[in-house]
């Protein structure tokens, strides 16, 4: 009954969709263009039904409704009601659907944030949205219906993938799309005010705003699924230069060029041209992302089991979506770039363009790492992944001379500089920042010169962008988004360098050595959950001179899917984290024990949050 | 005579070119260093050299093959045709298992023998490599 409903509540939304492209186009093609008000209620009616057909959905999972196969293949009666609530878009017929409920929420909130616009561009807008909206409409209804009969009906559905019963993985899907739609948006946008010839800096401060949301979504949504990487994963790290993740932070590397763009755009009314193909290969990356992660082509260790059919759809979709762009953009091409003889090699504006070719370089080294194991397979038959030496070694030369740009850019003015501002007291500055990061690299072991000059760099750059903190003509959210930035990188730097672990396969009872902690396995107990049995260790960490610390990490063993997951126990200060986790070995009697010590780990979290932070002071100041 | 404007330009043109060049030429020559491939057991039988770069092995976890001790395990990866015994110390997975498909990924020693530096997880029971998939299947 409630499936019927949300089916046809789906149908009724591309039947809207249909008609709203039609009216806009006859809109556009009137003599006199008019955005009559009948739009905004059809727009409302689609995302209305949309909402309608995503609540049946949620009402489905809430009472386990095992006659829709979507909650039979992904439920459990004996599930928590916040991963039943989670569970509806922990699949991939959900998460879809929640990719079309932003993407006419986007679109609805886009057409009430723009009444004061241009009618051609924004009916354009609309059309192009809804012609996003109706390709996975279609994708959606015809190969992942969510909304599909099981019978005979089960008693008992299969349950959720337990390893993504976490809190942190149950908000990523949904604040990561957020980001990846917004992307859409932006791309429709675009696309429309190239078309009206309307790109000027009035059109980019309009759109601004939805590049700031998609990049706050993003950004979160990415630091989101690298905490529970580094929690729930138990490998220590945060990041792994899996495909899976490469593919999100793909188009974060496009849509931070476009962010620092856009204000070009917006302050200098150039770059206009650039600004465009930044827009479309933003939304062009954030698709194939979904298509690379949902068509099981990537080699990734995050993959879930998956349809190769669908992927497919994605790709052909997107291939249209990009050509369609690609033609507008030729078509029209002339005539927007206007000749800006006043552009000054020293200038804000130049500071903008290294960013940005900083981030075409760091994307094209993920792109290709990311798709060349794809090619190589389809042409040799060879099988074989890139790890993260490749990535390492090609980006991290590459960030000496990012850092220092980035840190003498937000001073620059929008015109002419004269040479003389660089002056002595920076590079005093940077001969001690040299001698902190000797210092800090000589302490750890790692003797490379390499390596000094590195943190050098970010040193100098948190120096720099605390130093701006008290400059009044630098924007309050870029000077904050900077500084966290830097703080964020310097962290990631001295963690990476001073990390330590440990492992040992132990029994009840047993005691490691290691450097100058002792490691006490001093017992282990057993409790019945609701929908696990749990395995509590307690462990004790002795160091002379200091208070032990006691973990108590669990291994969960779930009944649906039987599935085991280990939960680690971390203590944060805010210097380190110390972290252990145990995994079963054999017959629950030998336990594969692992000990981590990894210093500012938590400031990695915080500088994520306060750069997204940063971005909304942008977006509230405007 | 070539503007000074056009000059500039083509000076510009010129730079990026070769600055395109280079990257290129980067990318592609550590990608040939860094690339770990992927090699089922009976492939490394059939190998005519045995390569010291790092490589992946995939297959089953063979019946009652795991033995463990405080530093490290042993156990044997098979694709039902060959076998190679794998040695590992290090974080084990939850779903590493007897009778189950691993990935270990580490170095050759010899045709029989590989030291592992890390197995990989995965996040689904039902969930095999699309290269163990393959390796069974042939």
């Amino acid at each position: 009954m409630i499936s019927e409903l949300g089916h046809y509540s789906l149908v009724f939304v591309t039947i809207f969709s249909a008609i709203i492209i039609l009216q806009s186009f006859k809109y556009v093609l009137s003599e006199q263009i008019v955005f009559k008000n009948n739009l905004y209620n059809l727009i409302f009616l689609q995302l209305f039904f949309i909402v309608v057909s995503f609540l049946c959905l949620l009402i489905a999972f809430l009472y386990s409704d095992f006659s829709n196969v979507t909650v039979y293949n992904n439920s459990h009666t004996s599930k928590p009601l916040f991963y039943k609530v989670s569970g509806v878009w922990g699949n991939h017929e959900g998460s879809l659907l929640l990719w079309l409920l932003v993407l006419i929420l986007f679109l609805f909130l886009f057409i009430l944030n723009s009444k004061k616009v241009d009618n051609k561009y924004k009916l354009l807008t609309v059309i192009f949205q809804e012609i996003i909206i109706l390709g996975f409409l279609v994708f959606i209804i015809f190969t992942s219906n969510p909304f599909e009969y099981l019978f005979p009906v089960p008693n008992e559905g299969l349950g959720l993938n337990p390893i993504l019963q976490d809190p942190a993985l149950a908000i990523h899907p949904p604040i990561l799309y957020l980001g990846y739609v917004g992307s859409s948006l932006i791309f429709s946008s675009s696309l429309a005010a190239v078309i009206s010839n309307n790109v000027d800096s009035g059109w980019a401060k309009h759109i601004k705003k939805w590049v700031f949301i998609s990049w706050i979504f993003l950004t979160l949504g990415i630091m989101l699924g690298s905490v529970w990487a580094y929690y729930e994963l138990g490998w220590g790290g945060f990041w792994f230069w899996d495909p899976v993740e490469n593919v999100s932070l793909m188009p974060w590397f496009c849509l931070t060029a476009l962010l620092h763009s856009i204000v070009v755009l917006e302050k200098r009314n150039s770059l206009k041209n650039w600004t465009i193909i930044l827009s479309i290969a933003t939304f062009a990356l954030s698709m194939s992302g979904t298509f690379l992660v949902r068509s099981g082509i990537l080699n990734s260790i995050h993959t879930f089991a998956n349809d190769p059919s669908r992927g497919l759809f994605i790709l052909t979709f997107l291939f249209f979506l990009v050509v369609l762009a690609i033609t507008i953009l030729f078509i029209y091409f002339d005539k927007n770039e206007t000749k800006s003889d006043n552009f000054f090699l020293i200038s804000k504006e130049s500071a903008v363009l290294v960013n940005n070719w900083f981030m075409m370089y760091f994307l094209s080294v993920v792109l290709i790492g990311t798709i060349y194991p794809i090619f190589l397979e389809v042409i040799t038959n060879d099988k074989i992944s890139v790890g993260a030496p490749f990535y390492h070694k090609l980006i991290v030369p590459f960030l000496i001379p990012f850092f220092i740009f980035m840190s003498f850019g937000p001073r620059l003015k929008w015109i002419k500089n004269s040479y003389k501002k660089i002056n002595y007291k920076q590079i005093l500055i940077f001969l001690i920042t040299l001698l902190i990061s000797f210092l800090i690299v000589h302490n750890s072991g790692v003797r490379y010169l390499f390596s000094i000059f590195l943190i050098a760099a970010s040193i100098f750059l948190l120096i720099s962008s605390f130093r701006d903190l008290f400059k009044k003509k630098i924007q309050f959210p870029q000077k904050i988004s900077h500084l966290a930035f830097s703080i964020l990188i310097l962290s990631i730097l001295i963690n990476g360098i001073y990390s330590k672990e440990f492992n040992s396969n132990m029994r009840v009872g047993d005691q490691v050595k290691f450097m100058n902690k002792t490691i006490t396995f001093k017992s282990i107990n057993f409790y019945e959950e609701k929908n696990y049995r749990l395995l509590r260790g307690n462990f004790e960490i002795n160091e002379s001179g200091k208070n032990p610390l006691n973990f108590v990490p669990e291994i969960r063993i779930y009944n649906q899917p039987v599935i085991s997951t280990s939960e680690a126990d971390i203590k944060t200060t805010l210097l380190n984290d110390n972290f252990i986790v145990f995994s079963l070995l054999k017959e629950g009697e030998i336990f594969n024990v692992r000990y981590q010590y990894k210093p500012f780990m938590i400031w990695i979290w915080i500088s994520v949050m306060v750069l997204a932070f940063g971005g909304t002071l942008a977006i509230i100041k405007k | 005579m070539i503007g000074k404007k056009v000059k500039l330009r083509i000076t510009f043109l010129f730079l990026s070119f070769i600055s395109l060049v280079l990257i290129v030429f980067l990318i592609i020559k550590s990608l040939e260093e860094n690339v770990v491939y992927f090699k089922s057991p009976s492939e490394i039988i059939s190998l005519a050299e045995l390569t010291n770069k790092k490589v992946r092995i995939g297959g089953m976890v063979k019946k009652d093959s795991l033995e463990i001790n405080a530093e490290e395990i042993r156990f044997i990866i098979t694709d039902f045709k060959n076998e190679i015994s794998v040695s590992y110390s290090g974080i084990i997975p939850n779903l590493f298992e007897e009778e189950k498909g691993v990935v270990a990924e580490g170095y050759i020693q010899d045709r029989k023998f590989f030291v592992a530096k890390k197995i990989l997880a995965k996040h689904d029971e039902n969930y095999m490599p699309p290269e163990i998939k393959k390796a069974l299947e042939n």
